[in-house]
């Protein structure tokens, strides 16, 4: 008898405290996440009807060009001139590289022409006029 | 006595719809939170030392002032017009080239307009002239 009784011993794992520890997991992940600042610098983009999304982020790269003709590329200001020094090494990094160019609408397109030649020098050909939807 | 045995009594608050409530507010915050996407207009430009002579028929310049004035094969067009002119073109001739020349003080606002209204008429071929 007294084996028998030893057998119906159930064994369970408490399964009350569940929740609390998927809510401690959830508030460690909230505190610990960084949301990424958005770099660059800040531009008022031009807007467009005819805007696509870009598909991938990783392929992309980013050229901000700022109100008062400033380039920005990583968070680092660079003068036009290095453009194609700096595009050519994230060329040859990622041959599927997209240059997002994020210029402000105020710029003169005689420096956006010059970014164009830089990047035609650097072989990174597909590019993404970054822009915000317009109202119809 | 009586008033003993009240006393004994614990207070819980149910916690049965603890996880109902974590999962609405997931799903709440998953539907209102969007990321935020990187949208623009795709564009390939053109290689290095690609010149090549193409015939002027299948070619249409478009020229934008630094007053964002449009010129389309010589004569001034509106901007909002330029997408249903293109579109004309392209239907007499579907090899249509569009070539966009810019001042060098155009706004890009201006230039990004022009690409638009070309794209809206579903012209592929586009190619971007130096500014003057």
């Amino acid at each position: 008898m007294a084996i028998k009784k030893k057998t119906k011993v159930k064994a369970e794992i408490p399964t009350s405290s569940m929740p609390d520890i998927i809510f401690m997991l959830l508030i460690f992940f909230m505190m610990t996440t960084v949301m990424r600042e958005f770099e660059g610098l800040k531009v008022l983009l031009p807007q467009a009807r005819k805007i696509e999304k870009v598909e991938t982020k990783r392929h992309v790269a980013y050229i901000f060009v700022g109100r008062d003709g400033v380039i920005s590329v990583d968070d680092k200001l660079i003068q036009v001139d290095d453009v194609r020094k700096v595009m050519y090494s994230k060329r040859v990094a990622n041959p599927q590289l997209i240059v997002s160019l994020r210029a402000d609408r105020n710029v003169m397109m005689g420096l956006i022409s010059r970014i164009h030649n830089e990047l035609r020098e650097a072989d990174a050909l597909r590019l993404n006029y970054s822009a915000t939807t317009a109202a119809y | 006595m009586l008033t003993k045995k009240r006393l004994k009594i614990k207070g819980e608050i149910p916690s049965a719809s603890l996880s109902d409530i974590a999962f609405l507010l997931l799903v709440f915050f998953l539907l209102v939170s969007t990321i935020d996407q990187d949208k623009g207009m795709g564009f390939v430009l053109p290689g290095k030392g690609g010149e090549f002579k193409v015939n002027p028929k299948n070619i249409t310049n478009v020229l934008v002032n630094a007053a964002g004035q449009v010129l389309m094969n010589d004569s001034e067009v509106q901007p909002r017009d330029i997408s249903r002119e293109a579109q004309r073109l392209l239907s007499q001739n579907p090899l249509m080239i569009f070539s966009v020349q810019t001042a060098e003080n155009t706004k890009y606002q201006n230039y990004i307009d022009v690409i638009d209204q070309l794209k809206l008429a579903n012209a592929t071929r586009i190619s971007i002239a130096d500014t003057e």
